[in-house]
C-alpha cells in the first residue's frame, strides 16, 4: 500500500497540521518507508485472535461519583495562552 | 571525604542517618557538580536550587527527629515528563516550553512525602519520542562515557545525569524501551516495571496502553528502593493494579540456585554487534557460576514487535496529543485568521519533527478505511507476542537478553534515517506490548569504553526476580567500571 502526497496533505488536515512543500515531499517519503516496513505484519496469520487493548487484562475500574476537591478557575486557567476574567478561555470567533 | 556524588543511595543513606553528613551539604555537592558538569552533559532542562536547598533542610529536620526512610534527603532528578506543581514541565517541547503544572505527579508526591529532593528536571527526547535524546526541542544529551555520543533516549537526561553522578538516582519513563536503553548506554541500572505496578497520574502521556514510570539509579539496591517507594495502587491512575507491592530489597541475593534463566533464542541473532553478545554471553556464564539454570527458549512473533510497535505507539500519540491546540495551556502561534488556522499553526510551530511524523502514522493509521488493516491488525499481533511472553515464562522464571544491538552510537549518527532509529528498538519493545516488567544492569564496557548492559524480563509483577538475578551478577562483576570523572 503506497501513500500518495495528496493522502499525506488529507491525513495532516485531519491531524491539524501543516507542512510546507518541501515537508511535504519529505514526509511523503519517510511515511512510505515505516509503512512498507510495518507492512511485514500482514505476512502474520492472526485468524480470530483476540487484538489486545491493554498490556494487562482489566475489568472495567469504577469508582463511586463523589464530589472531591478539584482545581479551582484561576489553577485551571494559569497556563491558558489567552483568557478573560480568570473565568474563560479566549478561542477566535468560531460562528 | 572523598566525592559523595559518586555514592549509590543505599550509601548515602547509612551516612545521614550516622550524621556524618546533612542533606543539605550533600544538596550542594550536587548542584555545584551541576554547575561544572552540566554545562558539557547537558541532562538538566530546568534545576531547581531553592526548593533544594528548602527540601534538604526539611529533610535534615526529620533525620535530626529519627523519622528517615530509605530516600529522606537524598537529591534525585526528574525527567521532564512528570507533572511536579509550579515547577516548569517542558515533555523538551516547545510547544510546552512555558507550561507549569498546577498539580504533582504521584510518584513525585510519593517521593516529597518520603523526604526525597528534587534538583531538577531532566532532558529527553520530545515527548518521549526518540532513541537518542536528539529530539529535544532545546539540546541533545552527551553520553558521560564519551561525549561525542548520545545517552540513548528517551530517558538520556535520567540516565546520563545518574551516571555523570549530577543526582544521586532519577526517575525515567519507558514506552518502548526509554528506561532500559539510555540505561545501557550509561553505565547504569534502569528498570521499566509492570503495566500498572506504578501509578502514571501526572505522566504526560505519550502511549498509554505503553507508559510506564521507573527508575534510574547507580546500583541494583538503589532500583530496589527507589521502586519500592513509587510503586501502589493509585485511585487517580485507573490502570493502576491493587496488589500488594512485595518488599524488593529483600529479594537480592547472589545465590541464583533454583533459577531458571531463559535465553530467547530470537534476541541473539542478526544485528546483534559482536561486542554485545560477548559482553552478554560472559554475563550469562557469570549467573551460571552463580547457581542459575540456563535454557533456550522461544518468543517466536519477536520480529513483528516493532512494526506492532509503531503503529499501536503512534496511534495513541496522535489520539493523546490532540489535546496540544493552543486553547487550553501551552504555546499558541500568532497571526491566524480562524480557530483552524490557529490549530494547525500552533501545532506546527510547537511540535518537533518526530513528533509531527509520529501523529501522521497514527493518524493515518487510525482514519477511515485503514484502521482494521494497521490498528487491529497490530493489535492482534500484540497479543500473539504476550502470548509468547507466557509461553516463555513456563519453561523460566526470567529471561536474559541484550537491550540495544550496539552501544552508544555517534550524535547525529542516525537522525536523517527515522527508520533506523526505529530499528534500534528492537530488544525492548516487547516487554511494552506484553507489559512485562524488564530491567537493565551494566555488564561490560566495549573496546572503546562505552557501557553495555544486559536486561532482565520476568512475569507480569514479579520484578523482583529481574532484581535478584541483576543483584548476583552485579556483586560477581564488582567495580568493572568507573564513574567518569567531571
Amino acid at each position: 500500500m503506497k501513500i500518495t502526497r495528496a493522502e499525506v496533505e488529507h491525513v495532516a488536515d485531519l491531524a491539524r497540521l501543516h507542512f510546507t512543500e518541501d515537508e511535504l515531499d519529505g514526509f511523503t517519503t519517510q511515511l512510505n518507508e515505516i509503512l512498507s516496513y510495518v507492512a511485514q505484519l500482514e505476512g502474520v496469520d492472526t485468524g480470530d485472535i483476540e487484538p489486545s487493548t491493554h498490556a494487562i487484562h482489566m475489568a472495567n475500574a469504577f469508582r463511586e461519583d463523589e464530589v472531591k476537591p478539584s482545581l479551582s478557575p484561576k489553577e485551571a486557567l494559569a497556563n491558558a495562552p489567552e483568557k478573560e476574567d480568570e473565568a474563560f478561555f479566549v478561542v477566535p470567533k468560531i460562528i | 571525604m572523598s566525592d559523595l556524588t559518586q555514592y549509590p543511595i543505599h550509601k548515602l543513606q547509612k551516612l545521614l542517618s550516622a550524621k556524618e553528613i546533612t542533606s543539605v551539604e550533600l544538596t550542594r555537592a550536587y548542584l555545584e557538580k551541576i554547575d561544572r558538569a552540566d554545562p558539557k552533559i547537558k541532562a538538566y532542562i530546568t534545576v531547581t536550587p531553592d526548593e533544594a536547598l528548602k527540601q534538604a533542610e526539611k529533610a535534615d529536620k526529620r533525620i535530626q527527629a529519627g523519622e528517615a526512610g530509605p530516600l529522606t534527603g537524598i537529591p534525585l532528578g526528574i525527567k521532564d515528563n512528570m507533572c511536579l506543581k509550579g515547577v516548569r514541565t517542558t515533555c523538551a517541547s516547545k510547544i510546552l516550553e512555558n507550561f507549569v503544572p498546577p498539580y504533582t505527579a504521584t510518584v513525585l508526591q510519593k517521593l516529597e512525602e518520603q523526604g526525597a529532593i528534587f534538583l531538577g528536571k531532566l532532558n529527553l527526547d520530545e515527548f518521549a519520542m526518540g532513541s537518542s535524546t536528539e529530539n529535544s526541542a532545546f539540546f541533545p544529551t552527551h553520553n558521560p562515557y564519551n561525549l561525542d555520543h548520545i545517552p540513548g533516549g528517551s530517558s538520556g537526561g535520567s540516565a546520563a545525569a545518574t551516571a555523570a553522578c549530577l543526582c544521586a538516582g532519577s526517575l525515567g519513563s519507558d514506552t518502548g524501551g526509554s528506561i532500559r536503553q539510555p540505561a545501557s548506554h550509561c553505565g547504569v541500572v534502569g528498570m521499566k516495571p509492570t503495566y500498572g505496578r506504578v501509578s502514571r497520574f501526572g505522566l504526560v502521556a505519550f502511549a498509554s496502553s505503553l507508559d510506564q514510570i521507573g527508575p534510574i539509579t547507580k546500583d541494583v539496591t538503589d532500583c530496589a528502593i527507589m521502586l519500592q517507594a513509587i510503586s501502589g495502587y493509585d485511585n487517580r491512575d485507573s490502570t493502576s493494579v491493587d496488589m500488594e507491592v512485595p518488599d524488593y530489597q529483600a529479594s537480592l541475593s547472589t545465590d541464583l540456585s533454583g533459577m531458571t534463566i531463559g535465553l530467547p533464542k530470537e534476541y541473539f541473532g542478526k544485528g546483534l554487534s559482536e561486542e554485545v553478545e560477548k559482553g552478554i554471553q560472559n554475563a550469562i556464564g557469570i549467573l551460571e557460576q552463580q547457581g542459575a539454570k540456563i535454557v533456550e527458549v522461544s518468543v517466536p512473533h519477536t520480529q513483528y514487535a516493532i512494526a506492532c510497535y509503531y503503529i499501536i505507539a503512534p496511534a495513541e500519540a496522535s489520539s493523546n496529543l490532540a489535546r496540544y491546540d493552543g486553547v487550553k495551556y501551552g504555546f499558541r502561534a500568532k497571526d491566524y485568521s480562524n480557530l483552524l488556522e490557529m490549530y494547525k499553526k500552533t501545532r506546527s510551530e510547537g511540535f518537533g519533527p518526530e513528533v509531527k511524523r509520529r501523529i501522521m502514522i497514527g493518524t493515518y493509521c487510525l482514519s477511515s478505511g485503514y484502521y482494521d488493516a494497521y490498528y487491529k491488525k497490530a493489535s492482534q499481533v500484540r497479543t500473539l507476542i504476550t502470548n509468547d511472553f507466557k509461553d516463555a515464562f513456563k519453561k523460566c522464571d526470567v529471561m536474559a537478553t541484550p537491550v540495544a544491538p550496539t552501544p552508544a552510537f555517534k550524535i547525529g549518527e542516525k537522525t536523517d534515517d527515522p527508520l533506523q532509529m526505529y530499528l534500534s528498538d528492537i530488544f525492548t519493545i516487547s516487554t511494552n506490548l506484553a507489559g512485562v516488567p524488564g530491567l537493565s544492569v551494566p555488564c561490560a564496557l566495549s573496546s572503546s569504553g562505552l557501557p553495555i548492559g544486559i536486561q532482565f524480563m520476568a512475569p507480569h509483577f514479579k520484578e523482583e526476580r529481574t532484581l535478584k538475578a541483576a543483584y548476583a551478577l552485579e556483586q560477581a562483576l564488582g567495580n568493572f567500571k568507573e564513574w567518569p570523572q567531571f
